[in-house]
């Protein structure tokens, strides 16, 4: 049976990883190579790595990184943050990622998913989307017509966009894997699940995770 | 040496590394020459069919895979490498492969989400007959979960080449042998420790 997978994502600026709440406040929780082997180790799914690099020149970092961790981990690598060019895609493909993750590049211009899945494969192309609750003017709530919004720029900006909407337009375009980052969206028929900050701080270990969500019925890989 | 084909599909270096790893000696090539000289072929790849076929092709180097298969050599085919191996695929249309094995490429039903993508299960034939050691399974549980990502899977005519066969919808083959010819659908080197596992197998191969 093809499981559930647990995908274990870190921000990465100037080669450190980094997490915060919604991407401010950001600790340093560790080298991102390191990090990555003992998540593989611990049963892990997949790798993503986010670059939240804001120079241009710094961001070189982030394909040394990638080649190191590709010597070591032999699980599925994604990487995304700041892809902006088909050339960015290729470059990371490269040098060992197995998929690159597109978000605001995606918002910005659509055409760059269609473009980059008819170059490189669906396969390897994986639209992130960032999505939060939106407050509605109205007072009136009921639980099954809450609307999520989509946001660009690391969670800094709204784009006005529905995020179920914008999930299969851009999975029309060609992505062949999609990422919800938040709670309400993997309730519905998500394949995979993106954690973070959960497991950097050592709130709660892969395993144990993994244990808690096949004791529910999951399917999921134990190693 | 083992010559880890480079036709322009896919990741290689992951392949390459876990080889590294392992301690074998590898080299990334599209040469002839190396193909020649090489112990053992691999074979991997990801994307279409058909454009696979061409850019072999393109680089002449059919001929020394073909030569080299026949010759006895150990060689395995990952993923779209696996198929290859088929007589012909229906991706995009008929196209023909290599036909080292008889047998149809196919996709997926409509039914399913595709590519069929993640970790699944491998259900290991059994019990591995003599003559087909060693074995690519040795030391590895029936039923353990290996990555994998496609959309097209494999049909062999000759059932008995089947090493394992991966339920997703339907019961599909996730790896063959037929004498010194391995094909995994999974990627053992996206696999962790038990794809690990299995391409030392395969380099045990190797004399």
């Amino acid at each position: 049976m093809l499981t559930k997978r647990i995908i274990v994502c870190m921000d990465v600026k100037k080669g450190r990883i980094v997490k915060g709440v919604h991407f401010v406040n950001l600790r340093d929780a560790g080298d991102p190579v390191k990090n990555a082997s003992i998540y593989s180790r611990a049963g892990a799914d997949e790798i993503v790595f986010l670059d939240i690099t804001a120079s241009i020149e710094k961001r070189r970092t982030i394909f040394e990184i990638v080649k190191k961790t590709a010597e070591k981990v032999f699980i599925p690598l994604t990487v995304g943050g700041g892809i902006r060019k088909l050339e960015d895609i290729r470059e990371l493909l490269k040098s060992g990622a197995d998929k690159v993750s597109i978000n605001t590049a995606a918002i910005e211009r659509p055409e760059l998913v269609q473009e980059a899945s008819e170059r490189f494969g669906s396969q390897c192309i994986v639209a992130a989307i960032d999505a939060r609750q939106k407050k509605l003017d109205s007072p009136i709530k009921s639980g099954n017509d809450q609307k999520w919004e989509v946001y660009s720029y690391g969670g800094r900006k709204a784009t006005g966009l529905d995020a179920v909407k914008w999930a299969k337009k851009v999975e029309k375009l060609g992505a062949g894997n999609m990422k919800h980052l938040y709670d309400a969206l993997t309730r519905g028929k998500a394949s995979a699940v993106l954690v973070a900050s959960i497991f950097h701080y050592g709130k709660y270990s892969v395993p144990q995770v993994k244990r808690y969500l096949k004791n529910k019925g999951i399917a999921i890989r134990l190693v | 040496m083992i010559a880890i084909i480079d036709y322009g599909m896919g990741n290689l270096r992951s392949v390459s590394k876990a080889l590294d790893t392992l301690g074998a000696q590898v080299k990334i090539t599209n040469k002839a020459k190396d193909i020649k000289e090489a112990a053992a072929i691999i074979l991997p790849g990801v994307g279409a069919f058909h454009r696979a076929m061409e850019n072999l092709t393109k680089l002449y180097i059919l001929p020394p895979i073909l030569r080299a298969i026949k010759e006895g050599k150990p060689f395995l085919g990952i993923c779209l490498g696996l198929q290859l191996l088929f007589t012909e695929s229906e991706e995009h249309g008929t196209h023909t492969g290599l036909n080292i094995v008889k047998g149809k490429v196919k996709r997926f039903s409509s039914g399913l989400k595709v590519p069929h993508m993640g970790w699944n299960q491998v259900n290991i034939k059994k019990p591995v007959p003599s003559a087909q050691k060693p074995n690519l399974f040795k030391n590895i549980s029936d039923k353990s979960y290996f990555y994998f990502i496609h959309s097209y899977f494999v049909e062999p005519e000759d059932k008995s080449v089947i090493l394992a066969s991966t339920k997703y919808g339907t019961n599909f083959t996730s790896a063959i042998r037929m004498g010194n010819v391995f094909g995994t659908q999974f990627h053992p080197e996206k696999s962790g420790n038990l794809g690990l596992k299995a391409l030392k197998n395969f380099c045990q191969c190797i004399r």
